[in-house]
C-alpha cells in the first residue's frame, strides 16, 4: 500500500502517467519484445533481424555491381571493394540466410506439430540474442577495426577467409577479429537454437504424431539442425585457432612459423558446406509444404522425401573438399570428392521428381506462394546441374574461384532459398499477422525479381567461362568481360525494384491488407487450425492427430488421410 | 486475351481522340517489361559497340594446350548431359505447371489424391544413379590423364612463386628469373615439349589460371604443388591470380608466350646476357644503388640482390608494369615509380620520394635494361 503510493507519487514527480492509468507506450511494447521468450515472437525477431541485414548485404552487392558494371572504373577504392564483398558473403549467410530460417522454424515447428512453444524458451531467446550480438560485433568493425595501426576498418579477408590472409601479418588492426568473433558467437546462438528445436521435435509433438506423420517442415528442420550441431563445431574450433593465431602466437594456421594454410581450408570447407545444405533444407520445407496446397495434393512419395533429406544431409557430410580440387590433392582425392558430391544428386533429384509428382494430376493455385515455388523448382534445378558440372574435377579447375561458381551459389542461395523464403512469407505472412499480403503487390514483386534474378545471375556464368575470376575489384576492357557485367548490374537494378515492391506490400498488407481467418489457403497442417496471429499458448486444447494432414481429415470426414498413409 | 483486345479499344480511341492520358495508360501497364527490354537492349548494343578480338579472350572452350583441350572435351560431354536432363525436367516442371492449373471453369473439387509410388520413386533414383556412374568414370579417366601424366624428358620445367601481386618466375635449369610473363615452348606431336611448373607461394595463397593452356592450381604457402601445361599454338596468352590474395588480387596478372624453338632460344639468349651497364646512364645506375631500390629487386652485376620484388635485370623485356598494371613504356615506368600506388592502390612498392632529375635519371637507366 505504502510502496504503491510512493510510487505513484514517484511517477506523479517524474511526470509519468500514473501507472493505474496508462496504456502501453512503445517502450511497454518493445520491453516486451525483448524479454520475449514466445517462440512466435522470437521467430518474428530473427526474421526481421534476417530481413534487415538482406537490406544492408543488397546494398553491399549493388555497390559491387556498380563497381563492376565498366572496366577500369574508379567507383570503389580496391580495399573497399574487398571489404564489401567480404561483408556481403559474411552477412548474407551468417546474419540474413541462418536469422531466415532459424526464425522460420522457431515460428513453424512448435505450430506446424502442436507444441506450445520450444523445448526451452528461454534458451531460445539467448540463441536470438547471441546472433543479434554476433552480427552486431561484425558490423562494429565500421568503427572499431582500425585498431593501434590505423589498417583498415570492416574484414577484407573474404567469407571463407583463406589462412595465410587472416594471420597478423597480411591483416593488420581488428577487423579480421570483429569478422572471426561476430562468427563465433553468432554460431554459438546457431548451437543453441538448434539443440532447442531438435528436442523440441522429438519431445513435443502433439499426441498421435509420430515422426513418419510429421509435416516435411518438421523432417527437414529436424535435419537441418543436427547438420547445424555437426558443422558448426569445426568452424568455431577454426575460428577459436585463429584467434590463438592472433592473438597469444600460436601458429595453427602461421605459415610462416611452419602453420598450414591447407588446415584452414579443411575446416572452414567441413563446416561450409554442410552450411550450404542447412540453408537450402529449409527451402525445400517451404517448398514442400506450399506445393502440395496450392497443387491441392499430399505430398508425392512422403517416405521418399524423408529418406532423400536425411541422404542428403549424410552425403553432404563427405564432400566438402570439392570447394578444394585446385588445392593440390591426389588424383584418389579428387576422384573420392567427386563422386561423393555427384552422389548428393541423387536424393536430390528425388526430391525435385517428387515435386513434380505432387503437382502432377493437381489443380494448381498461382498465387504468389507458388509462383516462388514454381521458380524455386526451375531455379534449383539449374543450380544443381551446374553443381554437377564442378563437381567434375577438371572441369573445376577450369570453373573454381570464377564468376561462374558466383553464379552458380547465387542460384542455390537466391533462386532457390531466397525465392522459397519469399513463398514463406506471403504463405505465412497471415498466420502471423491475421492479414494477407497484396496478390496484386506480391506479383509486381515476384516478376521483377524473377526476371532481375536472370538477367543478373544467368549472365553471370558467361564471364566465368571466359576465365574472370572473383573477387577482383577491376578488369580490364577487351577481355570480353565488359557487356556482360554492364548485364549482371543491369538486373540487380531491377531486382532492388522488386524488393521495393516486396517492402512495401509489407508495410501496406500490415495495416491494409485484406483480413486473412484461420485458414485462408484452405491448407492442412496444424497450424491453420489455430487463429491468425496464434495466441501465445499456440492452441485452446492440445491437437491430436491420426494422419499427416489433420486438417484434410477434419475437411473431408468421408475420406480422411489417415486410411491411406 | 481481354487485356489485350482493351489496349486495342484504347488504342482506336486514342488515335481518334488524341487522347494522351489513355496513352499514357497504355504505356504504363507493361512499361516494365519494356523498361527491361531497353536495358538488356542497351546492354547488347554496348556489347556490339565495343568489338571483341576473341585471341584477346581467356575462354575455357578456345583452348590451345593439352590439358585444355582434355577439359574442354569432357566440358562439352557434361553440358550435354546436364543439358539433356535440364530439357527433360524443365519440360515436365512446364507441362505440370500448364496442364493441371486450376481453369477457369473448375468444379471446386479437390482432385485425387496420390499419395506415391514405388516403382515410379525407384526409376528416378536409378536413373539419375546411372547417369552419375558415368560422369565419374568420365571425370576420372581425365583427372588420371592430367594429374598422372609422364613427365618427358624433354619438358621444361619451371618455377613459379605467387607474392602479393606479382609472379616470380624461375628457369632453375636455364638460370633465369623474371617475372609476370612466363615464356615457353610450343609443343608439337612429332616433339613433345610440355613445361611442367612448380608452384610455390611466398606469403598467402594465390592460384595460377590461364584458361586456355590448363585449369588452375593454388600456390599455397608452405607447400609444392605441381601443373603442367603443353601448348599447340604459339601466341600470348592472358590469366590473372584465381584466388583472393588481398588488396590488389585483381591486378595480378599473369601472361604466357609461347614460342617456336628459334624464338624461344632467342629469349633465352637474350635473358641470359647480363644486365646492360651503359656508361651514359651511370648516374642512373648510382640512383638505384644508392636508395632502397636494392632492397626489393635485383639487377644482375648490380649490388641490387632484393627478392621482394620483381628481378628487373631485363625489365623492359616485359610488356607491362606491376603485373599488368599498366603498359610498359619509359613515360609510365616514370609515373610508376613516381608513385605506384596511383595505378595498384594498395601495393607493396612505396612512392620513392626521388627529385626529379633523380627520378629521370633511373627511367634513363632503367630504359636500357632490354
Amino acid at each position: 500500500m505504502n510502496t504503491s503510493s510512493n510510487q505513484s507519487s514517484i511517477a506523479g514527480v517524474m511526470g509519468l502517467p500514473n501507472a493505474a492509468a496508462r496504456t502501453k507506450t512503445v517502450f511497454d511494447h518493445l520491453h516486451e519484445w525483448v524479454i520475449t521468450v514466445d517462440h512466435k515472437r522470437l521467430g518474428l525477431m530473427y526474421i526481421m533481424y534476417g530481413l534487415l541485414f538482406f537490406v544492408v548485404a543488397g546494398i553491399e552487392a549493388s555497390l559491387i555491381r556498380i563497381q563492376l558494371a565498366v572496366p577500369n572504373n574508379h567507383f570503389l577504392p580496391p580495399r573497399v571493394f574487398n571489404e564489401l564483398f567480404t561483408m556481403h558473403g559474411t552477412t548474407m549467410v551468417f546474419l540474413v540466410g541462418m536469422p531466415l530460417i532459424f526464425g522460420f522454424a522457431n515460428y513453424l515447428v512448435p505450430l506446424m506439430i502442436g507444441a506450445r512453444d520450444l523445448a526451452f524458451p528461454r534458451l531460445n531467446a539467448f540463441g536470438f540474442w547471441l546472433s543479434v550480438f554476433g552480427g552486431l560485433l561484425l558490423y562494429f568493425s565500421v568503427v572499431g577495426g582500425m585498431g593501434m595501426t590505423g589498417a583498415g576498418s570492416m574484414p577484407d579477408v573474404g567469407w571463407f577467409a583463406y589462412a595465410p590472409l587472416t594471420s597478423p601479418a597480411f591483416s593488420r588492426g581488428h577487423s579480421t577479429d570483429y569478422w572471426t568473433i561476430g562468427v563465433l558467437v553468432g554460431g554459438l546462438g546457431s548451437i543453441a537454437t538448434a539443440v532447442n528445436i531438435i528436442t523440441t521435435i522429438v519431445c513435443l509433438r502433439c499426441k498421435g504424431m509420430t515422426l513418419m506423420k510429421m509435416p516435411l517442415l518438421a523432417w527437414l528442420n529436424l535435419v537441418m539442425c543436427g547438420m547445424v550441431l555437426i558443422a558448426i563445431g569445426p568452424l568455431t574450433a577454426a575460428q577459436i585457432m585463429l584467434l590463438l593465431d592472433r592473438f597469444l602466437g600460436a601458429h595453427f594456421f602461421d605459415t610462416q612459423a611452419g602453420g598450414s594454410a591447407v588446415l584452414w581450408q579443411h575446416f572452414f570447407w567441413i563446416f561450409g558446406h554442410p552450411e550450404v545444405y542447412v540453408l537450402i533444407l529449409p527451402g525445400f520445407a517451404f517448398a514442400s509444404e506450399i506445393i502440395p496446397v496450392f497443387s491441392r495434393k499430399a505430398i508425392f512419395g512422403y517416405p521418399a522425401m524423408v529418406g532423400a533429406t536425411v541422404a542428403i544431409a549424410f552425403v553432404s557430410l563427405g564432400v566438402w573438399a570439392h570447394h578444394m580440387f585446385t588445392v593440390g590433392m591426389t588424383p584418389v582425392g579428387n576422384t573420392f570428392f567427386a563422386i561423393s558430391t555427384m552422389l548428393v544428386g541423387v536424393p536430390t533429384g528425388i526430391k525435385i521428381f517428387n515435386w513434380i509428382g505432387t503437382m502432377w494430376g493437381g489443380k494448381i493455385r498461382f498465387d504468389t506462394p507458388m509462383l516462388f515455388c514454381v521458380a524455386f523448382l526451375v531455379q534449383f534445378l539449374i543450380a544443381g546441374l551446374t553443381g554437377i558440372m564442378l563437381s567434375v574435377v577438371p572441369f573445376d579447375w577450369q570453373l573454381n574461384s570464377s564468376y561462374f561458381v558466383v553464379a552458380h551459389f547465387h542460384f542455390v542461395l537466391v533462386g532457390a532459398l531466397l525465392f522459397t523464403i519469399f513463398g514463406a512469407i506471403y504463405y505465412w505472412f497471415p498466420k502471423a499477422t491475421g492479414r494477407l499480403l497484396s496478390e496484386r503487390l506480391g506479383k509486381w514483386h515476384f516478376w521483377l525479381f524473377l526476371i532481375g534474378f536472370h538477367v543478373t545471375f544467368d549472365t553471370m556464368h558467361i564471364p566465368g567461362i571466359l576465365g574472370m575470376p572473383r573477387r577482383i575489384y577491376t578488369y580490364e576492357a577487351g577481355r570480353g568481360w565488359s557487356s556482360l557485367n554492364m548485364i549482371c548490374t543491369v538486373g540487380v537494378a531491377i531486382q532492388a525494384l522488386g524488393i521495393m515492391f516486396f517492402v512495401g506490400n509489407v508495410l501496406w498488407s500490415l495495416f491494409k491488407g485484406k483480413r486473412a481467418g484461420n485458414d485462408p489457403w484452405d491448407a492442412w497442417t496444424l497450424e491453420w487450425s489455430t487463429t491468425s496471429p496464434p495466441p501465445e499458448y499456440n492452441f485452446a486444447e492440445p491437437p491430436v492427430v491420426k494422419s499427416r494432414r489433420p486438417l484434410w481429415d477434419l475437411k473431408h470426414p468421408t475420406d480422411p488421410d489417415w486410411k491411406y498413409e | 486475351m481481354c487485356r489485350h483486345q482493351k489496349c486495342q479499344c484504347h488504342d482506336d480511341f486514342a488515335r481518334e481522340t488524341g487522347g494522351d492520358r489513355l496513352i499514357l495508360h497504355r504505356v504504363i501497364i507493361p512499361s516494365w517489361k519494356l523498361l527491361t527490354l531497353v536495358f538488356i537492349l542497351a546492354a547488347f548494343c554496348a556489347a556490339a559497340a565495343t568489338p571483341v578480338d576473341p585471341s584477346l579472350v581467356p575462354s575455357i572452350f578456345a583452348p590451345e594446350s593439352i590439358p585444355a583441350h582434355s577439359i574442354s572435351e569432357l566440358s562439352h560431354f557434361v553440358l550435354a548431359v546436364t543439358g539433356g536432363i535440364f530439357l527433360v525436367v524443365f519440360g515436365l516442371i512446364a507441362y505440370a505447371a500448364i496442364r493441371f492449373r486450376r481453369r477457369a471453369n473448375d468444379d471446386g473439387r479437390e482432385p485425387a489424391q496420390v499419395y506415391g509410388s514405388n516403382p515410379v520413386e525407384v526409376a528416378w533414383t536409378v536413373v539419375p544413379l546411372l547417369i552419375v556412374l558415368v560422369l565419374a568414370l568420365a571425370t576420372a579417366r581425365v583427372i588420371h590423364e592430367i594429374q598422372d601424366a609422364p613427365r618427358p624428358a624433354a619438358a621444361l620445367d619451371v618455377q613459379v612463386i605467387g607474392h602479393q601481386w606479382w609472379w616470380e618466375i624461375r628457369y632453375p635449369k636455364l638460370g633465369i628469373v623474371t617475372a609476370n610473363e612466363l615464356h615457353v615452348l610450343i609443343s608439337d606431336e612429332r616433339k613433345r615439349a610440355p613445361t611442367f611448373l612448380e608452384l610455390r607461394s611466398a606469403d598467402v595463397v594465390h592460384s595460377f589460371w590461364v584458361p586456355r593452356l590448363a585449369g588452375k592450381t593454388q600456390l599455397v604457402p608452405n607447400r609444392v604443388n605441381q601443373m603442367w601445361i603443353e601448348p599447340t599454338h604459339t601466341g600470348r596468352f592472358f590469366g590473372q591470380c584465381g584466388d583472393y590474395c588481398g588488396t590488389e588480387h585483381a591486378k595480378m596478372l599473369l601472361r604466357v608466350y609461347v614460342h617456336t624453338p628459334e624464338d624461344f632460344e632467342r629469349w633465352v639468349n637474350q635473358q641470359k646476357s647480363t644486365a646492360t651497364n651503359d656508361p651514359t646512364v651511370a648516374a642512373g645506375r648510382l640512383v638505384f644503388e644508392r636508395t632502397a631500390c636494392v632492397n626489393c629487386h635485383v639487377v644482375n652485376g648490380t649490388v641490387g640482390d632484393g627478392r621482394f620484388g620483381p628481378d628487373l635485370t631485363h625489365l623492359m623485356g616485359r610488356e607491362t608494369l606491376g603485373a599488368g598494371a599498366l603498359k610498359n613504356s619509359p613515360e609510365n615506368l616514370h609515373a610508376w615509380i613516381e608513385n605506384p600506388g596511383q595505378f595498384k592502390p594498395g601495393v607493396l612498392m612505396p612512392a620513392m620520394n626521388l627529385s626529379t632529375p633523380e627520378l629521370d635519371q633511373l627511367v634513363a637507366y632503367l630504359t636500357t635494361l632490354k
